[in-house]
């Protein structure tokens, strides 16, 4: 049984993924006997490239796609460079990663609470500082380049390459790494840069382009902050696949191929500039220079994560604040009344979304770390080390943009009369949580000392008693923290719900995004509070737990 | 000797990746201790994974491991019925003191006071009756090496495999605990290969000696 872990695992990822895009080329080529589509053709491209404002759509997914996470990876390269072993990065380490479980959509909706022209920035600066007595007209959220859109999709991937980066660190000895090139004259910056960087990014490099694949193909975060006319490439092909004219899936299975090809071309120019950056390095290196006056930048670095960093946590603040807000008028910075009223309005409409979300979170999140530890057991049982390639696989649903195959998959489901139902959701929501659990997962488990397993076994215990009465209760901290990132990611979800679910199972999500064009800010307040606070319970169980089972033994605190 | 009765390495050879790390042959009666010593690195530990069953699949070895008269080579760790003691005590740190040897103890124990008299009594063999309920972290280095043999006894080995278990403990110490490991082990008439670099163990140990 334990045996097919892996195969099964790698079945979850890869069948959907072929199936998906299969099922998405087939009719973008105009081939799609079910709705019609008989013959092959390049008609749907046709119709796809008379649309206008395509070229900029285009340019914006390309833009967003190598824009994000230059500013992103940038940002922590330099912090850790700076501030790495430093008692304040001790501090903001564990101030940024809670972050990591905020979704993108309540970010997104915080981000623009704050610095929309009647936001909470200008409201609590106005009039005093501002002179302004009304909102300023201005196109803030919206605007048509995708500024916005990119702060939003870079607060919200700082803290997770920076979770990664720090998970890369005691992998390359960094602390005194730094101290033998600091002592030889180097500054941190160039010390690091130098040194470590190489070897740090080596082994993040499949997380960035995660985050490349990510903000090319983006939808939520697009639809809440993003340009609409015309919007990115996603987000406008999300709308003609929602089409009542079921023709229009031809069109949108054209542009989710499309997609797939900026994807690959945002993915390719990165790792040309990678290539040029690294040469550049080496050149760098070679002449001697020391770089020693960094301190500005590393100061600089530091003001820009806390930047960041704020913003994220004072968009959750405002969001908190609007959902019990009555009326509040432009330019007070608090509401002149605080009510229940908004959330008793919701409730209503609130229950369904919410045990939609619940259960498909929690069933996906079980499966996902059951198969995990089923993979990482049938390691241990019959003594194979870890083998690389594997990691690829791990990662490849989360390097194609959704778009491209969650379109087909959509077609898929609906052949085989599975379309709308919660089991699909599950499934698919299981292809992106279950890389985010073994990831998570795999590095605790690997690191548990063996030699634990060896004296168990020569008292006597079997396979089975060594996992269950040993490794598990020792692990039980690592697994719920998993279990904690994979209903997070869950939760996050917002196109694979919206697609599969075609409207007949909202989540809190896709209740959250479709409010986002009315523009009720205390409603919306109400779903973006609740969709963060369901992640955030999440880890806040996952912590509490074990503490309180083991609240008796000194080695088992988390370290 | 009757070869029906303990330990015998029967022309046991490790590789790695085609060379030779460990080529011996030899016979541990009941009771005694065969010492094998060696630099790091020269795979002490190697031979311990193997007679213990859980050798790394990057290693290729052969010849047989024959306990009280039978093959054990082939079978399962947890069925070899060979206790082992590493450098650390690696007690279960989410079991308190009690639930690890009762973790230990066969089931053909029964009952839960029959067990927990068990273990308790094995407590006070170690001198330490009353930390049943201890949580292992809050024990003394010593203690902590007491509990972990104590453990691997209750779980009634045929074997007993060393791994420098006594490196990491005090000086003052170490001797005190030294005795206690060979005279329980001496008493419970097992076989015991030992694997040290220090040649104090090798001594106090007092039977032959392998150098790798």
């Amino acid at each position: 049984m334990l045996r097919l872990a892996a195969p099964f695992a790698i079945a979850i990822l890869v069948g959907p993924l072929i199936f998906g895009l299969a099922a998405t080329m087939a009719p973008a080529f105009g081939f799609f006997p079910p709705l019609g589509g008989n013959y092959f053709s390049l008609e749907p491209f046709q119709r796809l490239f008379e649309r206008p404002g395509l070229i900029q759509s285009v340019s914006l997914s390309l833009t967003s796609a190598l824009i994000t996470p230059l500013v992103a990876l940038s940002s922590v390269a330099l912090f850790v460079a700076g501030w790495s072993g430093t008692p304040i990065f001790q501090k903001l380490q564990h101030f940024i990663s809670p972050l990591l479980s905020v979704p993108h959509a309540a970010a997104a909706f915080g981000l623009a609470f704050l610095i929309a022209p009647s936001g909470w920035i200008l409201r609590i600066i106005s009039p005093e500082l501002t002179g302004l007595e009304r909102p300023p007209d201005l196109l803030i959220i919206h605007d048509a380049l995708g500024i916005t859109m990119m702060i939003g999709l870079i607060v919200k991937e700082i803290p997770f390459l920076l979770l990664v980066t720090l998970a890369a660190l005691p992998q390359v000895d960094a602390q005194r790494n730094l101290q033998v090139v600091r002592g030889l004259g180097y500054g941190r910056l160039a010390g690091f840069s130098f040194a470590l960087w190489p070897r740090i990014y080596a082994q993040i490099r499949l997380a960035v382009y995660a985050v490349i694949a990510y903000a090319s193909g983006v939808v939520d975060v697009a639809i809440i902050l993003g340009p609409n006319s015309p919007a990115p490439l996603s987000p406008r092909l999300l709308g003609w696949m929602n089409d009542p004219d079921v023709l229009m899936r031809f069109e949108a299975s054209a542009g989710a191929v499309l997609q797939l090809g900026v994807t690959i071309l945002a993915l390719l120019i990165w790792w040309v500039g990678e290539k040029s950056l690294g040469t550049f390095r080496k050149y760098l290196c070679r002449n001697g220079h020391r770089y020693s006056k960094d301190q500005l930048l590393c100061q600089f670095s530091l003001v820009w994560i806390c930047l960041s960093a704020g913003v994220v946590f004072l968009g959750l603040i405002i969001l908190a604040i609007w959902s019990v807000a009555g009326f509040w008028s432009f330019p007070d910075a608090i509401p002149d009344l605080f009510t229940a009223k908004n959330w008793i309005r919701s409730l209503p409409g609130l229950s369904q979304p919410f045990i939609n979300s619940l259960l498909i979170g929690a069933a996906a999140t079980i499966l996902a770390i059951s198969i995990s530890l089923a993979c990482l057991e049938n390691e241990v049982r019959n003594l194979r080390t870890n083998y690389p390639r594997a990691l690829l696989i791990i990662y490849l649903p989360l390097l194609i943009p959704q778009t491209g195959f969650v379109f087909g998959l959509q077609i898929f489901f609906l052949w085989i009369d599975l379309d709308t139902t919660m089991l699909a959701l599950v499934l698919v929501h299981l292809i992106f949580v279950f890389p985010y659990v073994f990831l998570s997962l795999s590095a605790p488990w690997r690191a548990w000392d063996m030699r634990y397993r060896s004296i168990a076994h020569g008292i006597g215990a079997s396979d089975n008693r060594v996992f269950w009465k040993i490794r598990f209760p020792m692990m039980i901290r690592a697994i719920l923290i998993a279990m904690a990132v994979g209903f997070a990611i869950s939760i996050g979800q917002y196109l694979p719900t919206v697609l599969i679910g075609a409207g007949r199972q909202p989540t809190i999500t896709t209740e959250a995004v479709a409010l986002a064009s009315g523009g009720d800010r205390r409603i919306i307040g109400v779903y973006a509070f609740l969709q963060m606070s369901l992640p955030f319970a999440g880890f806040a169980l996952a912590t509490l737990l074990p503490a309180i089972l083991f609240r008796n033994r000194i080695d088992m605190k988390a370290a | 000797m009757n070869n029906q009765v303990g330990l015998e390495l029967r022309g046991v050879q490790i590789f790695l990746e085609d060379r030779l790390l460990i080529s011996i042959s030899d016979i541990v009666a009941p009771g005694d201790i065969l010492t094998v010593m060696g630099p790091s690195g020269s795979g002490k530990s190697t031979l311990l994974s193997y007679i213990g069953g859980f050798l790394h699949s990057a290693f290729k070895a052969n010849g047989q491991v024959i306990l009280k008269g039978a093959d054990i080579s082939q079978k399962p760790a947890e069925q070899r019925k060979v206790g082992i003691l590493f450098q650390d005590p690696l007690l279960f740190p989410h079991m308190s003191v009690g639930e690890n040897l009762l973790f230990a103890l066969p089931p053909d124990i029964k009952g839960r006071l029959k067990r927990h008299d068990a273990a308790h009594e094995a407590l006070e063999e170690a001198g330490m009756g009353e930390m049943f309920d201890h949580d292992p972290a809050t024990l003394s280095g010593g203690q902590k090496a007491r509990v972990a043999l104590m453990r691997v006894l209750l779980a009634k080995p045929q074997a007993l495999l060393l791994d420098e278990p006594f490196s990491k403990l005090d000086t003052g110490r170490r001797d005190g605990i030294r005795k206690f490991v060979f005279s329980e082990a001496k008493r419970w008439n097992l076989p015991v290969l030992l694997i040290t670099h220090d040649i104090a163990d090798a001594e106090a140990a007092g039977g032959k000696v392998f150098n790798l």
